[in-house]
């Protein structure tokens, strides 16, 4: 696994030389299709479905009887309906939130010592295998949250104010960046999330290996680099803020292909 | 009534439409569910305190209003109390050393809970993560207008000139607080939430008004 990050930067580094050298939306869209053809992304699917089906943690048991919302075992299609409501926990809940609670339920792990633990160590590097398998089960399929429970309901309207919500000392608010189509930080476009961005574009595209740090991201490491940037306090793994963001943006990106694991620099 | 059919279709008419008035579940308190939800997701991290979640007037009716515009009584209070913020420079000269600036404008660094201080020493100014200033530099951002050209395009050909003062006066207010100008502006005011010091405002003054300096080449 090792060799894979310097691989990564060696793509990256070409792929820059030429995104320069061509500059402008040629060159930035041959890059883009340049990091398509080396995702190391099925490396960690193989990883996250060796661990799905793997006797691990303190009652030795495996996740293939985890609910994701269509059944217990069910994996193909479960990841275009999250976040979802979910009877047993009467939460509203995430692809990784709902790892958690079949890891503790089923497994034995502490959700809460894994929600505590640093992004890229111990069981969150199990997690984040496990988001690229689950998430690859459902490329090509377009996004389809449920919205008819009433918590689900809620959590899109408080994901809609959470959305907006400006503070800070540079009182930046994620519509700060992503409030209107067309907009670049640098030159890092910037996807319109308060309606549907299109295929494989915002939270289709999430999670995502990156590139820059050979990582796979899922949406709370997404959303958690998101704060930081925005100059917010530290967002809770799995509290309840990402997961309304995460309603918010996956209803408005309703029949968006997902395209994840994809890649990003 | 004596007629008790009548009375019972009168009852069921009752019936349903007091069901129709008054909704099958309350609608949700949001503004106190939005608050308890902020309150409880975040944790302090470094230097990113748990404060930096409270609204000040702009920040809390800019929310509300989700990127449409504000009223214009509401515009203009919140606009009149954040030009009242502004400081001029104390020693009244406004322009520091361009080239400083440009490295202000070239550092997005601050601020965040990956970054060890608050000092304004710790900051860039960021400018080119949402603005075009020089065109050495390709790699800009356009969450705000293009700037190149600014000190010329406002015919600022002596910033020290007493005729400048109109354009340099405006300049430092713009970027000592951004919405003196604008309720809802999006960029940060790094004057006003000490984010830049009076040397580090005047060497930005220079980078957009100094003759010389590549914006205005």
């Amino acid at each position: 696994m090792k060799r894979i990050p310097v691989a990564g930067l060696l793509v990256t580094a070409m792929a820059c030389a030429l995104a320069q050298q061509k500059f402008g939306a040629d060159g930035i869209a041959e890059y883009r299709k340049m990091l398509e053809d080396g995702n190391p992304s099925d490396l960690f699917e193989a990883r996250g479905e060796e661990l799905w089906k793997k006797k691990r943690g303190p009652k030795n048991a495996s996740l293939e009887q985890c609910d994701l919302g269509k059944g217990p075992g069910v994996v193909k299609g479960a990841f275009v309906e999250l976040p979802r409501y979910f009877a047993d926990t009467k939460k509203v809940q995430d692809l990784e939130s709902r790892l958690l609670t079949c890891m503790e339920t089923l497994q034995g792990f502490d959700a809460a010592e894994i929600a505590k633990t640093p992004f890229g160590v111990g069981e969150q590097v199990s997690i984040e295998g496990l988001v690229a398998y689950v998430s690859a089960e459902s490329r090509g399929s377009g996004f389809n949250l449920p919205q008819a429970h009433a918590d689900e309901q809620k959590m899109y309207e408080l994901g809609k104010r959470a959305f907006f919500y400006r503070a800070g000392p540079y009182d930046f608010s994620c519509a700060s960046c992503h409030g209107e189509a067309g907009k670049r930080i640098r030159m890092q476009e910037l996807p319109k999330l308060t309606s549907d961005p299109g295929d494989g574009v915002g939270f289709a595209a999430w999670p995502a290996y990156r590139l820059s740090s050979g990582e796979m991201w899922g949406m709370q490491r997404r959303l958690n680099d998101c704060y930081r940037q925005q100059r917010f306090p530290f967002p809770g793994y799995g509290s309840d803020v990402t997961i309304a963001l995460g309603v918010y943006m996956g209803v408005n990106a309703k029949g968006a292909q997902s395209i994840a694991p994809a890649i990003k620099r | 009534m004596r007629h008790p059919r009548l009375r019972r279709a009168l009852f069921g008419l009752f019936a349903v439409l007091t069901a129709c008035a008054t909704p099958v579940t309350p609608s949700p308190d949001y503004d106190a569910l939005m608050a308890e939800m902020m309150r409880a997701s975040f944790r302090e991290q470094g230097i990113a305190k748990m404060d930096r979640l409270m609204q000040d007037a702009s920040n809390a009716e800019c929310s509300k209003s989700e990127g449409g515009p504000l009223s214009d009584a509401r515009s203009e209070a919140i606009q009149t109390a954040n030009y009242k913020s502004v400081k001029m420079p104390a020693d009244g000269k406004f322009i520091g050393d361009w080239r400083e600036g440009e490295r202000l404008a070239q550092n997005g660094r601050g601020m965040t809970w990956t970054d060890p201080s608050t000092a304004t020493t710790a900051n860039g100014g960021g400018c080119y993560n949402c603005h075009e200033l020089s065109k050495a530099e390709i790699s800009f951002g356009n969450i705000g207008p293009s700037l190149f050209n600014y000190g010329k395009l406002h015919g600022v050909a002596n910033p020290e000139a007493p005729e400048s003062l109109p354009i340099v006066d405006y300049t430092w207010r713009k970027i000592y607080n951004s919405k003196a100008f604008n309720a809802c502006s999006g960029m940060p005011r790094f004057g006003h939430a000490g984010l830049l010091s009076e040397a580090q405002l005047k060497h930005l003054m220079a980078l957009l008004l100094d003759p010389n300096s590549p914006v205005n080449k």
